[in-house]
Parts: C-alpha cells; structure tokens; sequence
C-alpha cells in the first residue's frame, strides 16, 4: 500500500507525516513525532495507555488510522506539560504518588483532564466510571482516584 | 528525637516522578534508533512436536525480510537462566532445535525494516511438524505412561539424587498416630500472568567500538547481561546494558530472553535491533505464576497444639524449569508456615508440563504456601473449637524453636505483629494472649 502524506494540528502546530494508509496514530506519534508519552500496551484497546485528545475528546490513539484525524487537533501529555511546572493533574499525580512503574500514567492524565473539563466536579463515582478503560497494574486505583479528586480541588483553587 | 529525621514518618517526592508525570521517562520500548530492525518471532503453534523441517523460502521473499535466525546461528544455543543460579539440567534451547514443547517456544527470529514486513514473514515460514502427545495436568504428567516432556525420561525435577525435594523434622507419623484430631484440606491455584502494562521488550545497537548497547526493560539487569554474555559467547565487557526503566514487573521480567537474539541481530546485521513483545506474546509466551496443588495433612491435640504436618506440593514449571526448581525450595522452607510443630514431614514435586513455562512473580513459592497453610490453620480452629486467633498465637513461632529445616527461628515477632494486627482491627484479645511474647520458651512462658 502507498503512504500517503497526512496533515494534522499536533499541540496547536500543524504538522505533516507520510505513513501507510493504516499506520495508527499511535505509532505515527511515538516513532515519528518523538511523543512517546503515548504509550504502547496493547494495540488492541485494551488498556488506555496511549489515550489522547482529539478535537478535545480522549481517545485511544492505537485504534485510530492516523488518515481519520487529517485535519483534525492531537493533544498528547507532551503539549500538556508547561515549559516551567506542571500542569495542575500532572501536580496532583505528583503530590498523590499516582504511580508506580509510570506507564500508564500519561493516559490516566489525558483522561482525567478531559474529564475535568466536561465535569470540573465529578464525584468518586464517576472518576472510577472514566477510568474504567485505562489499566494499572501497579497502584490497586486508589491513589490515581486520589490524585484526580485532589486536582479537581486545584482546579477550584485556580479559579 | 522525631524532629531530627528528613525522611521516616514524612511524605518523600520520588525522584523520578516527574518523568513519570510528565510523560518523559524513557522506557526502552519508546526507543528509535535510525536503520532499526524489527525482530517478530516464528513459535509453536502446538502443545508437543518433533520439527521435521522449517522452510524460510516464502518468508525470504516479503519485501523488507532482512535476515532469519535460527538455532545453528546462537553461539551456545542453551537458556541459561538457572545455570546462573547453580541450578541443572540445562534443558531450555534459545531457539527450538528439533522439538517444541509448549504453544509459542520460539523456532526462528525473523528480522525485517517494518514491523509489519515482520510480522508478514513469520506468517509465510513453513514449519513440517510431527504433533506428539502432550500433558496439561500435574496428576496426569506423575502418572505412569504420560507423555514424557523433558530429555532426561521424567516428568520430574530432580533433587540431590530424589524426585522431589524433602524436608524432615521429628517423626510425623508418630506425631498424626499420636493426635486427637486429624484435618486433612487440599488447596490448587491456576497460573497467574503478570500482564504488566509495558510488554517485555529491548533494543540492541551495535556500536563504532565493536561493543553493544542493550536497552532494556528486564527486572534484573546484570542477570540479563550474563545471560547473553553466555549465550552469544561474547565477554562481558563487549555489551554495555541499560535498564531501570521496566514498565510493569512483578517478577515477569526476571527471566527475560529477549536481548540475546536481539543482540545476535545486531551482530548479524550491524544494525540496531528491536525485540518487543506483542500484547498476546505477553499473555501467552511470557512466563507465569505456577499453578500449585497442596495437599495437608494436621495432627492436632484438644488444645489446638499441633503436633504433626505433612504437606505434600505440587508446582507445575510447565514445559521448561526457569526459576521454579527454586520456587519449589523455597516453598518448601516455608511450607509448614510461621508455626512450631515438632513433627513435620514436606515433599515438594516441580512437575513438567506441556503448558507456557513458569516461573519468578512475587513471593513466588511462599505465596501459595502461606494461602493454604491459612486457609488450613482457620479449618484446624474449627475443628477444635477455638477462635482463628488462638489457634494462631497458641501455635506460633517463637525465638529459638526449631524449623521445619532444623535451623532455629531468631528474630521472629509473630505474636507481636499479631497483637498489633488485633488492634489496628479493634479486635480484643484475651488476656493470655495479650501476655504472650516471641521471647525464647525457656525464658517467659505466657503460652502453651
């Protein structure tokens, strides 16, 4: 199959990438565009590590021809994070250990921010229902759930 | 004296949590290198069979294919984790040489530009096999006339000349004959994967030097290089390894294999070589948890003493040993649990099977040890009529009591970790148990 050159806003700059019709944006992210925040655990959906934004809304970047999201809006952990400090999930992650090993942790974070961003105030309930496609082998949830309650209150506090 | 300590009773920011949090920490499995190869693994499709022919004529073909491997091109073709802990035979092949014994035993490395040239090329190797009768169940795999998965004619693992390993104390059929009760309770497990986040995986790049850097996500760095330095016959100073960065551990990158063909690659090609696991490699191929059956078998007096334990184990290793001829020791120091009975007798068998070789995770040995021997220590209490606690504290270990494997316990605090366990759970204790201590018998005696 011929590549074909596919052009998308990655971090607010438009970029342009050659890739075969069905490379993923996942890999088209890590082994191309050097955001291997975007992590690599199942390919199949399973397990939410290499969840992103697009047009603001989380997705698994494995399942995704990257040819779907030409002219479209990527957001990974790496447009996230501010060139001084953190990012107020990426504080409260931090603060809450909300990891062990890491590699689930930049998907926990994209998803927790578009979480906050579509409910700045979600109970317990519904931070463990929007983690519910993002695996942790490490930390048994609790200090992830912590992490995500502790950063709505920053995101209180910001205000 | 608290406000002189930095660290215990506070609150420490992990030094590498900002990579963590920032997404920058960088794992071996992120790693490109320009020129990299992509190396896919041919396996077994079936439980046991005799290899007649491998024909790599189609797979030669794909655009991309760059090179096999094969056992004739590994150095000293032998799995040598247990060599490196002084554990024999060595019945393990890096790559299959004329039998597989498992579903997913790598026959032939294929190295391509793409993943998916990769993964195109397996797909066309031929393999002519002979499909032989295969063994899932421990009882059956012990059973006169099962199917044999080992070289050696047994099914067995083999301890200081016996079929299984032994611990002895006391007399313990003088000491069931002796009882008031006798509980018998069987206890199994299933195997259990360590599914960690990040599949196992490395990369190996050759360098200007003639040396080789290795980046890893293997659990034990230096058990890796030794492994290849092995394996490839190369000496240690030529390979430079990299690690710390392991996504998701548990024990399931103990044991890792991936480096030395991922090496040999890249001295084959002189190009860097990348050998990470798929999602269902990982589940499939990489080493488990055993599956485990314990069998025990208490002499107990009215009082809750008990005086007699037989515990009979089995550990299923799978088709190859690994680490669970280890696992097997280990259990069997700690079979009999934390508890002081004179009488103790322990046999512990390290069964082949035709199922995914097991090996290291978390306790691995003593964690199924401690589950049964629980589960049994509450049957015992409702056996004689005593709560779990007492049949616990009136039975526990003390400093200077003789052990299973006839060395002294020193340094115990089992009836201390109790007592604080009772009122972190605000359960009240008696007062006999309140009083008891780990302090040697011949010294206090709030017990017994």
């Amino acid at each position: 199959m011929a590549s074909v050159i596919v052009g998308f806003k990655l971090a607010g700059r438009e970029v342009e990438v050659m890739a075969s019709p069905l490379a993923t944006l996942q890999q088209v992210l890590r082994t191309q565009l050097g955001h291997t925040s975007v992590k690599d655990g199942c390919r199949q959906g399973g397990c939410g590590s290499c969840t992103v934004l697009v047009d603001g809304e989380p997705m698994l970047s494995c399942l995704l021809p990257v040819q779907d999201i030409a002219g479209r809006s990527v957001t990974t952990l790496e447009a996230l994070t501010p060139a001084e400090g953190l990012h107020p999930v990426q504080r409260a992650f931090l603060d809450a250990n909300g990891f062990q090993c890491g590699y689930c942790t930049p998907g926990m974070e994209m998803l927790a921010v578009a979480l906050l961003e579509h409910n700045p105030q979600p109970t317990r309930e519904e931070i463990e229902d929007a983690l519910g496609g993002n695996v942790c082998r490490c930390t048994g949830y609790e200090p992830i759930i912590e992490a995500i309650t502790a950063a709505t209150g920053s995101r209180e506090a910001g205000r | 004296m608290t406000a002189d300590l930095h660290v215990v009773g506070r609150s420490v920011e992990r030094n590498d949590g900002i990579g963590f949090v920032t997404g920058r920490a960088r794992y071996s499995t992120d790693l490109v290198f320009p020129g990299m190869l992509h190396l896919k693994m041919v396996r077994s499709p079936v439980h046991h069979a005799r290899i007649r022919g491998v024909d790599l004529s189609a797979a030669e073909r794909v655009p991309g294919f760059v090179r096999a491997l094969t056992h004739q091109d590994v150095p000293h073709n032998v799995y040598t984790i247990l060599g490196l802990i002084g554990v024999e035979p060595e019945e393990e092949f890096v790559l299959a040489v004329d039998r597989v014994r498992y579903v997913g035993e790598p026959i032939v490395a294929i190295l391509a530009e793409t993943e998916a040239a990769a993964y195109e090329a397996v797909a066309r190797v031929h393999l002519d096999l002979e499909e032989l009768p295969a063994v899932f169940d421990m009882d059956e795999a012990l059973a006169p006339g099962a199917p044999i998965v080992t070289h050696w004619g047994s099914n067995a693992f083999s301890y200081d000349g016996d079929d299984h390993r032994k611990v002895r104390l006391g007399d313990v059929e003088a000491g069931l004959a002796a009882a008031d009760h006798i509980v018998d309770g069987e206890y199994r497990s299933g195997p259990i994967e360590h599914a960690p986040t990040e599949t196992t995986g490395c990369v190996a790049v050759p360098e200007p030097n003639g040396r080789f850097t290795v980046y890893t996500n293997t659990q034990a760095l230096y058990f890796s290089l030794d492994n290849t330095s092995i394996i490839l016959q190369l000496p240690g100073n030529r390979l430079r390894f990299i690690g710390g960065m392991v996504g998701g551990g548990f024990g399931g990158k103990v044991d890792v294999i991936v480096e030395p063909l991922a090496t040999l690659g890249a001295m084959k090609t002189g190009r860097p070589v990348r050998y990470v696991y798929n999602r269902s490699e990982e589940m499939q191929v990489s080493s488990t948890r055993s599956p485990w059956i314990i069998r025990i078998r208490d002499g107990v007096m009215a009082d809750g003493t008990i005086v007699a334990r037989r515990v009979t184990s089995y550990a299923d290793c799978g088709a190859y040993s690994r680490q669970t001829p280890y696992a097997i020791t280990k259990h069997a120091a700690n079979a009999a649990g934390p508890y002081a009975i004179p009488n103790v007798a322990i046999d512990a068998w390290c069964v082949f099977t035709n199922r995914t070789p097991t090996s290291a995770m978390r306790g691995f040995g003593v964690t199924m040890a401690s589950f049964a021997v629980e589960v049994q220590m509450d049957r015992v209490a409702e056996v004689v009529g005593l709560d779990p606690w007492t049949i616990r504290f009136r039975n526990a270990i003390r400093n200077g009591d003789i052990k299973p494997h006839r060395k002294p316990a020193a340094d115990v605090a089992l009836v201390e970790t109790m007592q604080a366990a009772a009122a972190l759970v605000g359960h009240e204790l008696p007062a006999e148990l309140r009083a008891m201590t780990s302090a040697p018998r011949d010294q206090q005696d709030g017990g017994r």
